[in-house]
């Protein structure tokens, strides 16, 4: 091949891609957060006895699981602004786009869950007079956190990955910077390989924790 | 509501008149007249799919008739309203629904104790999210009847660790709590192991000793002999005999019941 790699410059550079790592991560954690809680209330639609709801809840998920998120990222920056007639910044824009994306991913998880809810649980609950709304709160939803935790760990895995297409709204997240300094050195083969590492170290512990939980649940199942 | 319990007056604390439950096109309850006094203790048997469990879960709105009434204590349960054509339709309301079944409990098949809290907490549960009770009373309420059912010593265990037995137990246990005027029995023993079935039935029947009004559904004649005042035979929907125990099981008056008490070991002779 020829090629003379020259790591040195990594040393350099580290500053610069740890503040993409900070970007990387706040943004993850927003869309996490957004998505879970928008995506439970989506979940209660769909689960919703009126039907109206339920379509309500099934067109969100469709809508949103869909249509790419790459889509949806740029849809939210360059078109949404001409709908509200004000321009979004581009990690608004990116935490729009990934966490209503993540929110019908998650309201699956949770309807899921909840509908693996044995009838008996209902049962038992109404059956000392507590009502619909107690029994959901006291007794479904704990449930559901627990066996659904694993699909849940999963989910941030996917949000951790997918916040580097920010990257094309120029959030000044990891990707973003990789592909800067890779352009500013002339070293992509050296650059883009420890971003990915990077992504790798980031992203491993979480992929390694979910495998983990499924692991103990199905020994305590 | 009055605290002091009522003496026996006669009247019935539970009745359920012309009851009727389908499934869609399948009738399983056919008009069942029933009349439950305190202290009295029916063992409702039948063979599978004569309507017994459909019969009991229908007392407690767990499945909702489809016509006649339920009546707890003078009151008829739903709102009736009636047609032009003189045909009936009731709605049920939630609120109360919860209001009669924390006077009617009801003990599964399957227990259905919740398995993210303890034994303790499975039985504080309805103490506190329904009667409002302040958490520390609920629990040393929750304790002394976990005691009475022979469990005082797991309160902080959770039920995946205890036996279908000692799963069972908590689970009257958590029923008893609610000071229920009327206590349901579904098929309380039919998923457990034979050695376990003992100490279930052991503890059903001291609360025979205590007076209780119960209701049981039971494949177990032997036990149902033992432990009802009354029975109920329940074939293809309907009431095909009643009568004491004595008389139900020592002298059926119709065949049908005859040849099902027969096939039961205990009474084949």
């Amino acid at each position: 091949m020829g090629y003379q790699f020259d790591f040195s410059m990594v040393i350099k550079i580290l500053p610069v891609l740890w503040r993409g790592v900070i970007v990387t991560v706040e943004l993850t954690i927003a869309c996490l957060a957004v998505g879970l809680i928008l995506g439970f209330f989506v979940a209660l639609l769909r689960v919703s006895p009126a039907a109206p709801l339920r379509f309500v809840g099934r067109a969100f998920v469709e809508i949103f699981r869909n249509i790419p998120a790459l889509i949806q990222l740029i849809w939210f920056f360059y078109a949404f602004p001409i709908v509200i007639g004000a321009q979004l910044s581009p990690f608004v824009a990116a935490v729009l786009g990934i966490s209503l994306n993540t929110a019908a991913f998650s309201a699956e998880i949770y309807r899921s869950g909840i509908q693996s809810i044995e009838r008996g649980q209902w049962e038992g609950a109404m059956a000392i007079g507590m009502s619909r709304a107690a029994t959901f709160r006291r007794v479904v939803l704990p449930q559901v956190f627990r066996r659904m935790l694993p699909a849940f760990t999963n989910r941030a895995v996917e949000v951790a990955k997918v916040t580097s297409l920010a990257s094309v709204l120029s959030v000044h997240e990891l990707m973003y910077q990789g592909r800067v300094l890779s352009s500013t050195f002339y070293r992509p083969l050296e650059i883009l390989t420890t971003v990915g590492l990077v992504y790798l170290v980031m992203i491993y512990p979480m992929t390694w924790a979910s495998a983990a939980m499924e692991r103990r649940m199905r020994r305590r199942a | 509501m009055n605290d002091t319990p009522t003496p026996d007056t006669g009247a019935p604390i539970l009745r359920s008149v012309g009851l009727r439950k389908s499934f869609g096109s399948l009738d399983v309850l056919k008009g069942i007249d029933l009349d439950v006094k305190r202290g009295d203790r029916i063992a409702i048997i039948g063979g599978s799919g004569s309507g017994k469990s459909t019969l009991l879960r229908c007392l407690n709105f767990m499945e909702r008739p489809t016509g006649g009434q339920v009546i707890l204590d003078g009151e008829r349960i739903g709102d009736a309203r009636v047609a032009k054509d003189g045909s009936e339709t009731i709605t049920y309301r939630e609120r109360d629904l919860m209001a009669v079944r924390k006077r009617v409990g009801m003990v599964f098949q399957q227990f259905n104790l919740f398995p993210h809290m303890s034994t303790v907490e499975n039985v504080m549960e309805g103490l506190v999210t329904v009667l409002r009770r302040p958490k520390a009373e609920a629990r040393e309420r929750a304790a002394q009847e976990l005691a009475r059912v022979g469990l005082g010593d797991k309160l902080d265990v959770y039920p995946g660790r205890l036996s279908g037995g000692q799963q069972q137990r908590v689970a009257i246990a958590r029923a008893l709590a609610m000071d229920p005027e009327v206590l349901l029995f579904d098929e309380p023993t039919s998923s457990l192991d034979p050695e376990l079935v003992g100490e279930v039935l052991r503890t059903i029947l001291s609360l025979a000793e205590d007076g209780r009004t119960m209701l049981l559904v039971t494949h177990e004649l032997g036990f149902a002999y033992r432990f009802a005042t009354h029975v109920i035979y329940l074939s293809d929907g309907v009431v095909h005999e009643t009568g004491t125990a004595e008389e139900v099981f020592r002298n059926p008056q119709r065949d049908k019941t005859r040849a099902f008490i027969a096939r039961s070991s205990e009474f084949s002779l």
